[in-house]
């Protein structure tokens, strides 16, 4: 497929010396990230590192205590949520947090709150149905009462609705078998190529380094090792604190 | 009058009062869905509007049960009557919201629920201050017809109850069900954070709960007038906890349970005082209540809500 990504090395998304707190809690560290326009930019870490953290950051659901986070150019730190969302960041949530109990058409009409109703609404929706045939099909149904991975279709699908020029998605394959993990990255990078800028939190560090251009390390709130991502595969400490798992011969 | 007009009369009597609890009850699950709390100021919200109606229906110099009215004028009053003390009361929800309560929104435990209580007494008191203490007679400009159905009585009374009741709860649920703000409103009460995420305003949604609760309980109190022909700073307390009861009994947070559980605590107090005695209504409705909990403790329609983590 035609690369339409649109990568010029210009930042669609800069972390600027961003420090987190919750409460006494220092999240964030001096965290500088870039993402540029068009790129996939994967972002690894052990378990409490700050990666959700980062993604609630860009989102403005947790504010930073110092430094700046620019969006196209604009600092948007004191921006609201709803704000950023019409601007074009939309999230992939951890754990996918559909709403259970609607259908999986409203949790799309929900993805698109900050989108005028009409023929761009039937457009996306169009193009959500062709990308998951899937959540077509089970249009009519709860979200809560799909599997994991019908669920994680659909919580793309509702990023997607938001017209997004860049999706921030936390670890979208947390929790699904490895048919789906790959079906989720395809479409990841699908969607990338159709000119959407991801920056991806994963742990399944081997998946994620074979789409993404680019990657940052982050441990324990402090950004440890960034580069691209062949290089990051080819990094011995990477091999073995977030490869070496992958490569254990199955059982 | 036979058993079956017994019965029958004390279904219509039932579902009258039970339409009224169903409206108050709403304004608890809406609030309780979204923010987990119990909002005791409504109480007497619902106390307030029965007064605002009555001074609305005063200044269309209605006073007592003595000037009836019929026809356009009557619709005319009534629909004026309920579209003021509508308004007003959710524009006291919303004040309370905006001033009293959004402000402690961060903070945890019971302190919003505290305040709401005392939100309640400051209204209950400022009522007897402005107006004193005595049961107000409230103006009622219903013509009595009437309708015989077998041996019991409709009166147009019931019919105005639940014709405006239906209209409510079906402008209501077709709001939480088919709007935009309805379902942002849904969203919000199953996922607060994700919602907020999806671009949702969720201050405007917790403005909007407030304020439906809060006009829906004016319509309540209005209807309390009407229905009793009078009106007390005290209603509150009665009206509002079996209200509540309602809400829980249906499953807080539900609004079909808020109407379904407003419609059988109606019910039983109607049949629990025509066939042993007024005095053990309450008796009666709150063991309803305990053996509900006790054996679906999410209330008949809630589910059991599932562990936060
Ligand atoms: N809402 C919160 N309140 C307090 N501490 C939090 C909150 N969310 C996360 N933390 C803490 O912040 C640290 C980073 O969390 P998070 O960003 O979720 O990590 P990751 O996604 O990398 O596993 C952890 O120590 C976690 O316990
Ligand atoms: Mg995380």
């Amino acid at each position: 497929m035609l690369d339409k990504s649109g990568r010029d090395g210009s930042a669609l998304l800069e972390f600027r010396s961003v420090n987190t707190y919750y409460g006494d809690l220092h999240v964030l560290k001096n965290v500088d990230y870039f993402i540029g326009k068009g790129e996939i930019v994967c972002l690894l870490g052990g378990n409490a590192s700050g990666k959700s953290t980062t993604m609630k950051t860009i989102m403005g659901v947790v504010r930073p205590h110092s430094g700046e986070v620019v969006y196209d150019g604009q600092p948007i730190s004191k921006l609201a949520t709803n704000e950023r969302v019409k601007r074009g960041i939309a999230p992939v949530l951890e754990a996918r947090r559909l709403f259970p109990r609607m259908t999986v058409y409203e949790n799309l009409e929900l993805g698109a709150y900050t989108q005028p109703r009409g023929a761009q609404f039937d457009e996306d929706l169009e193009r959500v149905y062709e990308l998951f045939p899937r959540v077509k099909e089970r249009r009519t149904q709860l979200a809560g009462t799909l599997s994991g991975g019908e669920q994680q279709m659909v919580a793309i699908g509702r990023a997607l609705m938001a017209r997004p020029r860049l999706i921030c998605m936390d670890e979208p394959s947390m929790g699904l078998s490895p048919l789906f993990v790959e079906q989720v990255f395809d479409i990841i990078q699908t969607i990338n190529r159709q000119g959407t800028t991801i920056f991806m939190v994963e742990q399944n560090a081997n998946m994620a380094l074979s789409i993404a251009h680019r990657a940052y390390v982050l441990q324990t709130g402090v950004v440890v090792l960034s580069g691209s991502a062949a290089e990051l595969r080819e990094n011995e400490d990477i091999k073995q604190a977030y490869l070496g798992e992958m490569q254990v011969a199955p059982t | 009058m036979t058993l079956t007009d017994v019965i029958l009369q004390q279904v219509i009597n039932g579902l009258s009062l039970g339409a009224m609890y169903a409206l108050l009850a709403l304004g608890f699950t809406l609030v309780y869905g979204i923010l987990e709390l119990i909002n005791f100021s409504h109480f007497n919200v619902f106390m307030v509007g029965s007064f605002i109606a009555m001074y609305v229906l005063q200044a269309f110099g209605l006073s007592g049960q003595t000037t009836i009215l019929t026809g356009l004028p009557l619709v005319g009053v009534l629909v004026a009557a309920f579209a003021v003390t509508m308004l007003a009361c959710g524009a006291i929800g919303v004040g309370i919201e905006r001033f009293l309560l959004r402000p402690l929104r961060a903070v945890k435990g019971p302190a919003a629920m505290i305040l709401t209580i005392g939100v309640s007494y400051v209204l209950f008191n400022l009522v007897i201050l402005g107006s004193g203490a005595d049961s107000k007679n409230f103006p009622n400009p219903l013509p009595a017809l009437q309708w015989p159905i077998g041996g019991a009585v409709l009166r147009l009374r019931e019919v105005l109850i639940w014709a405006v009741s239906l209209l409510l709860m079906g402008g209501l649920t077709y709001f939480v069900g088919y709007t935009k703000l309805g379902k942002a409103m849904r969203a919000t009460a199953q996922d607060p954070e994700a919602a907020r995420m999806m671009g949702v305003e969720v201050d405007r949604v917790i403005m909007t709960a407030f304020f439906l609760g809060a006009a829906l309980a004016g319509a309540g109190g209005l209807i309390f007038g009407l229905y009793y022909n009078f009106t007390s700073f005290i209603i509150g307390f009665n009206a509002g906890l079996r209200a509540f009861t309602a809400a829980v009994l249906g499953g807080i947070g539900n609004v079909p349970g808020a109407m379904l559980g407003g419609l059988m605590i109606g019910l039983i107090e109607a049949f629990s005082g025509a066939f042993i005695a007024t005095a053990w209504s309450d008796v009666i409705i709150f063991s309803i209540l305990v053996l509900v909990l006790v054996f679906r403790p999410a209330g008949l329609l809630g589910r059991v809500a599932p562990n936060k983590s």
